[in-house]
């Protein structure tokens, strides 16, 4: 069997990454998972948090996304995030603008706990609580002043 | 007959259009450029999409558990037009194609007896649909400040779609764009994205059919479909820049050749007039010389 697979990393607006790689490992809802070449079919909804990426050669890469889903097959791993940027290139600011989402899809949960049912609020306040481990994880503040509560 | 200044100023004037237009639609092929590799890089997504929510929805259709957005509210009375044009005019007939078709489509709903709402997007088609529709219209977005159409202004827009639906304010929503097929044709398209519209035939059994998922199939689904609607509308709304810019640049490669025609007409005329002026001195002074 072929030693690497082939990864994508696809945001709706255009396609970030496609590399061949020997394995990745995922940050899925239900807890992390390690994808590598003839993994059975899965598809798998993430949790904000890092992707690494095992490159052809042996190197890691890292990517932080702010969720999505990924599509395992045999011979490829296909990620489709709304948001991904590679580690290194996550500065204060852009970080700064995944959190304002969050905070936002928190308040946007709360105005219609009635409607939609606790559940909801919930599953908000919990992305919200990944995003700001993966701020710790990376290095960069989680808190800082300027989100609008 | 126009006197020779007249003419000679209305060539003048003739000529700035020309220029003008020719330069409208020089810009509208650079954006039509930039237009079409943004709807190129966006397919990837979509497609993938495409294919695990066929899948998805093949094995949850026939289940009664099967969420709300695609199954339905299990009524056919309240629909929601979503209407999507430019913000500027100048494109042929880019934006009374949709506005058309829209209009059909209100009409033959409205006939039928069902309850019509309607959401622009693009101050053109809201224009247009005022007289008529103004009191179904129920919101609308103003796309004057976006350069250059993201991710996130189509998700504002599902968003505000999916809040309505979640409070019982329609029962379908159809979004209204034109297609891009080339730059010479743009077709009028009305999509149905919610409840989810299914390709059937290709969406049984296949390869998908085989994945495990993880968490559970449905709550996968219940997690995906506002994202399908959401880049439905994404790729609506990049099909919709082409289009417009496609359409842009029809017009003005047609006014620019008019304008060059009517200068020609123009021209002919003037010389004729000047050649008249002429002859006519000549004989005054011919006759002139001969009267003495």
């Amino acid at each position: 069997m072929a030693d690497t697979m082939q990864f994508d990393l696809v945001s709706p607006e255009r396609r970030l990454v496609s590399v061949p790689v020997r394995e990745v490992r995922l940050p899925g809802t239900d807890g992390d998972l390690t994808a590598m070449p003839g993994h059975a079919p899965t598809i798998v909804t993430l949790r904000p948090g890092l992707v690494t990426v095992i490159g052809a050669d042996g190197t890691a890469s890292d990517f932080a996304v702010t969720g999505g889903f990924v599509e395992i097959s045999a011979d490829s791993v296909s990620l489709l995030a709304e948001r991904g940027h590679r580690r290194e290139e996550i500065t204060q600011e852009i970080f700064n603008e995944m959190m304002t989402d969050a905070h936002r899809n928190r308040r946007a949960a709360e105005t219609k706990r009635d409607a939609a049912g606790e559940d909801v609020v919930t599953a908000a306040v919990k992305l919200l609580a990944d995003m700001e481990a993966l701020g710790t994880h990376i290095g960069l503040d989680p808190n800082h002043p300027n989100f609008p509560d | 007959m126009p006197s020779l200044k007249d003419l000679k100023n209305r060539i003048g004037s003739v000529k700035n259009t020309r220029k003008i237009t020719k330069a409208m639609q020089m810009v509208a092929a650079a954006k039509l450029r930039r237009a079409q590799d943004a709807a190129e890089a966006a397919r990837p997504y979509a497609d993938r999409m495409a294919a695990v929510m066929a899948g998805l929805t093949a094995n949850a259709a026939g289940s009664a558990s099967a969420p709300r957005l695609l199954a339905g509210t299990g009524a056919d009375r309240k629909h929601l037009l979503v209407v999507m044009t430019s913000e500027r005019g100048l494109a042929g007939g880019f934006n009374s194609t949709i506005v058309k078709l829209a209009r059909q489509h209100a009409d033959r709903l409205r006939g039928e007896g069902k309850e019509v709402a309607i959401l622009t997007v693009g101050k053109k088609g809201r224009e247009q649909l005022k007289r008529e529709y103004g009191s179904l219209f129920v919101s609308h977005v103003d796309m004057s400040e976006v350069k250059r159409v993201g991710y996130d202004n189509a998700r504002a827009i599902a968003d505000d779609v999916l809040d309505r639906f979640e409070a019982g304010d329609f029962d379908v929503a159809t979004l209204f764009y034109n297609r891009f097929e080339s730059v010479i044709s743009q077709v009028p398209t009305a999509r149905q994205i919610i409840p989810a519209e299914m390709p059937e035939g290709q969406a049984a059994g296949g390869a998908t059919a085989l994945y495990d998922y993880e968490p559970g199939e449905e709550a996968i689904l219940a997690d995906l479909l506002p994202r399908s609607v959401a880049t439905q509308v994404f790729a609506a709304l990049l099909e919709n820049a082409a289009s417009e810019q496609g359409a842009r640049m029809t017009a003005m490669d047609n006014a620019t050749r008019n304008a060059g025609e009517m200068i020609d007409r123009l021209t002919t005329e003037y010389n004729r007039s000047r050649q008249a002026a002429i002859t006519k001195e000549l004989i005054e002074i011919i006759s002139g010389a001969e009267a003495l």
